[in-house]
């Protein structure tokens, strides 16, 4: 399934100055928890994202630490003021060492 | 719709928790993604003891419908796309993808999703669109056959009838035998199964909008199939969901694809002429 990781984000294109705007995030993942085990009955290794950053213009807005617990496809909706017009950068990082990113600019009008 | 309970249906009526059925169904409108307007209520066809049908959206609560309203917050929209992922690959012996022969989809399989399951002249016998799929695997792309409910295969039945979200569910029963096998689906919707003693309608037609322990029972409409359910927490299949509901009645369930469960859909999905087709649809 890592092969195939492509993260998803909703972000306002425009905002007026201060605003607090709406963030949706979705990445598609296994979320594999270490739990389980495979037909021959050893453990399938776990493999989760557990870390997910939101930043604006270099600056850490979001922050969360993910644990296997959560489900697969983590879904993050979250809110942030604008004070200036930036690029939101997103990044996602998984066990396996890789990480995922997605920008996105919003224009303060 | 009460006259029509026979003793068997009192004894039933009874197991059911009455409940306030005042609001199983709601009143709300579905739009998806803020324009795309969706016909969840439709004068019932001919025959049906309903003045209309009704999608098993109305059935839900709100944060279960509002999930459907977005394709951001649709989770069976993942499966989707890698459906639209899956049309383009080359897979099989032929060097061939879906795309090669059927180019875009959003045109080509426009409106197909709405009248499935349709005849099939060269297999003398209805197909749903898990069985046309394999039929084109194994015949043009020369590939294996997906195995029933494999993921790919949810996908790619997912991504093909998307490309009818919107559109009413329309079935051409003038074609081959289709109303025998219309017939065939009729008979086994009203036969009791199972150590429970029921049909499909013990439920979905004479309780619908009841209370089934903390749920309301819906029409059993299947125009948003495969369908996202939270339990599941992935996009299920139509035969899956018959199988669950003949297992809920303590009964052996039939084969998926099987040709009682073709016949089957075939009338389910006449039940519901008129809704738009809502895959992937969500519920709980």
């Amino acid at each position: 399934m890592a092969a195939n990781v492509k993260p998803r984000v909703r972000v306002p294109k425009t905002a007026s100055k201060d605003e607090v705007i709406v963030i949706k995030t979705l990445i598609n993942h296994e979320m594999e928890t270490g739990l389980r085990k495979d037909k021959d009955g050893k453990i399938i290794p776990r493999q989760i994202i557990n870390k997910f950053t939101a930043e604006f213009n270099g600056q850490k807005v979001f922050e969360a630490d993910l644990e296997p617990a959560i489900s697969a496809n983590p879904y993050f909706e979250f809110s942030v003021k604008v004070p200036e017009s930036g690029t939101m950068k997103f990044t996602w990082v998984d066990d396996n060492g890789s990480s995922y990113t997605e920008e996105q600019k919003i224009e303060v009008q | 719709m009460k006259g029509q309970l026979g003793m068997a249906g009192l004894g039933l009526a009874a197991l059911l928790s009455m409940g306030s059925a005042a609001s199983a169904q709601d009143a709300d409108k579905l739009v998806i993604n803020g324009d795309l307007e969706m016909t969840t209520r439709a004068p019932a066809p001919e025959g049906l003891p309903f003045e209309e049908v009704i999608s098993g959206w109305h059935f839900r609560e709100d944060e279960t419908q509002a999930l459907e309203t977005d394709d951001f917050d649709n989770p069976g929209m993942l499966m989707v796309e890698r459906g639209q992922d899956l049309w383009n690959e080359v897979q099989g012996a032929a060097g061939k993808s879906c795309a090669s022969c059927h180019g875009e989809a959003a045109e080509s399989m426009k409106g197909v999703g709405a009248k499935t399951p349709f005849w099939s002249a060269e297999a003398k016998r209805p197909v749903n669109l898990e069985l046309q799929i394999n039929q084109c695997r194994t015949e043009r792309m020369q590939a294996e056959p997906y195995k029933f409910d494999d993921p790919d295969q949810i996908a790619m039945v997912s991504f093909v009838r998307f490309q009818s979200r919107g559109m009413p569910v329309k079935l051409d029963l003038d074609q081959g035998d289709m109303k025998a096998w219309w017939e065939r689906g009729k008979e086994l919707y009203y036969t009791r199964f199972g150590q429970l003693d029921f049909s499909c309608a013990s439920c979905h037609e004479q309780n619908a909008g009841k209370y089934l322990r903390a749920d309301y029972l819906s029409q059993g409409q299947i125009n948003g199939f495969p369908t996202y359910r939270l339990k599941d927490a992935t996009l299920i299949s139509t035969h899956n969901r018959f199988k669950g509901c003949v297992r809920d009645t303590r009964a052996e369930p039939f084969q998926p694809l099987s040709d009682e469960f073709m016949a089957l859909e075939v009338y389910v999905a006449w039940r519901g002429t008129g809704l738009a087709v809502e895959t992937p649809a969500v519920r709980h």
